[in-house]
């Protein structure tokens, strides 16, 4: 029974269930969004975004709106500043976009850091799961709600795109407005997450549980799932950790979710041994067939 | 009006403005079959890419009696992604609409006739990254049978597969052929493009077009090929050196 209590204490108290809850349902959807935003090689721009709406999440805070407004206008001001930063050819999309992100970063600090703003700049940058409201739930679910069913009505063209860009287009499939709903999902992710994991940790949802079960899955849609149901985890050891450590929520779940995905790193098959498992014996001393 | 499945006509194109491939006039009719040869770098694949309408041509015409299906390079695939042969065949009816709704079952039916078809019946579930080079062309060439389009891209499908999957192709190329089909297959291969309807040979520009009797001959070969090409046997036959580089511009 102690153990049994050891468990459940945490969640005892609402405001970790709040919390948890929280974070079982962005992470639901993260955790699935996730496989999509590691496959189309977007963690560098998720990162960029997350980052780069400081300074909407300041303003907000300064004014006393929701979070989730400042986030979301950050968010498409990052967007539109990183894009143009990325444009200049002469430096590469990479620089343009450090640039932007550091300029956005430094403005976000300067304004939570002037004499008059309210002492809130840690709470921004490393979330506060613990700080959660009725709103943000619903926020939240709402969130889980559409993404889940946008993610659902995109799955084909997703599966296509992934696989092989140039056949999905002639497919029929639009490669640009395929990654254009993405980078909505995204970006809505990130504004609605961000009030738990903060700026700096929000990316940990949306990368961790796709790299940990990458190569374990025998699906896309298992992929997903199952990136959901790490980040759920993640999200249950992380509040144990911080409720029992002492530590900080946010940092506690963030670092739950890469331990999951350097686990599941470390146990991937090669796909060398991927491949050798599935052929058949006597195909696996034969020699390499000839060019033609 | 033409009766051309592919007619192109003063076709430009290239990348961030700069030409990669210039002065590109060919036709196929239905039922033809075109071999490109060139080199890496020749504009093979940026013809293929502006066809597929991946790029816009910065001039020229192109008209097409249907939307192409297209056959990639097996290595252009990520062979991590976790998708079966079947689900990949079945990528071919997205051509039909209905892109946010699930495979029915008439869409898994015919992914299944077209694994059959190229002889990979019994490996539908199996991993696409798990299966060997030559199977793995084969499942592209599946999921172009399912798109049913009257005009196919190949890109270098035969490079690398074994000699059962290089005859089982080849003869898919005839059943298609002769259903009308129009195939235009980039190649490296000199010696097989003598068996195609025409040879259509690019260099950055369009070197030649014609019948291969009229377009493989040393001249235009060297001139298409440069020093990548080797002539054996007092120039009746002919190879090119292979560089596997494959960039945009290919």
């Amino acid at each position: 029974m102690e153990a049994v209590d050891f468990v459940l204490d945490p969640f005892r108290s609402g405001i970790d269930r709040r919390a948890l809850l929280e974070l079982a349902l962005v992470g639901s959807l993260c955790g699935a969004l996730g496989f999509w935003i590691v496959t189309e090689r977007l963690a560098y721009g998720a990162e960029s975004l997350s980052h780069g709406l400081l300074p909407g999440l300041v303003l907000a805070a300064l004014a006393g709106a929701p979070l989730l407004l400042g986030a979301a206008g950050g968010a498409l001001a990052a967007a539109v500043l990183i894009a143009f930063g990325s444009r200049d050819a002469r430096m590469g999309p990479d620089a343009g976009t450090a640039v932007a992100v550091t300029g956005l970063v430094g403005l976000g600090a300067l304004l939570a850091l002037a004499p008059d703003s309210p002492q809130r700049l840690e709470e921004l940058l490393f979330g506060d799961p613990l700080g959660i409201t009725d709103g943000d739930l619903v926020a939240a679910a709402a969130f889980l709600l559409l993404g889940g069913a946008a993610l659902a009505v995109l799955h084909r063209p997703l599966v296509a795109l992934g696989f092989d860009p140039p056949g999905a287009a002639a497919a029929g499939i639009s490669p640009t407005l395929v990654r254009l709903a993405l980078l909505v999902l995204l970006a809505g992710a990130v504004a609605v997450t961000v009030q738990g994991l903060g700026t700096l940790l929000v990316l940990a949802v949306l990368v961790g549980p796709p790299v940990a079960v990458r190569g374990h899955a025998r699906t896309p849609a298992r992929a997903m799932l199952a990136g959901a149901a790490v980040a759920i985890a993640a999200a249950v050891i992380g509040i144990e950790v911080s409720f029992h450590a002492h530590s900080a929520a946010g940092a506690s779940v963030a670092l739950a979710l890469c331990a999951a995905a350097a686990l599941g790193a470390v146990l991937r098959p090669s796909p060398r041994a991927a491949r050798r498992g599935a052929r058949p014996r006597s195909l696996r001393r034969a020699p390499a067939a000839p060019g033609r | 009006m033409s009766a051309a499945a592919i007619a192109v006509r003063g076709l430009v194109a290239g990348y961030n403005g700069a030409p990669v491939l210039r002065d590109v006039s060919f036709h196929a009719a239905p039922g033809q079959s075109v071999c490109v040869l060139g080199p890496n770098g020749g504009g093979k694949t940026t013809l293929f890419r502006v066809l597929l309408g991946e790029i816009e041509p910065a001039a020229g015409t192109i008209d097409l009696s249907a939307r192409p299906a297209y056959v990639a390079q097996t290595e252009r695939t990520r062979l991590d992604f976790p998708v079966t042969a079947l689900d990949v065949a079945v990528m071919g009816t997205l051509i039909h609409g209905r892109w946010w709704l699930p495979p029915r079952r008439s869409d898994r039916q015919a992914a299944r006739a077209a694994l059959d078809r190229v002889g990979l019946a019994d490996q539908a579930g199996v991993r696409f990254g798990e299966l060997s080079g030559g199977q793995r062309q084969r499942t592209l060439l599946a999921r172009a049978l399912v798109q049913d389009s009257p005009v196919l891209l190949l890109d270098e499908p035969l490079s690398g597969v074994d000699p059962a999957s290089a005859a089982l192709i080849a003869g898919v190329f005839q059943e298609l052929r002769a259903e009308g089909r129009t195939l235009l297959v980039a190649s490296h291969d000199v010696e097989s493009a003598r068996s195609f309807d025409l040879v259509l040979c690019l260099h950055g520009r369009q070197v030649a077009f014609g019948s291969p009797a009229v377009t493989l001959d040393r001249a235009t070969l060297e001139a298409t090929y440069g020093h990548e090409l080797i002539v054996l046997d007092g120039g009746r036959g002919a190879v090119t050196v292979q560089h596997h580089e494959h960039g945009h511009e290919d």
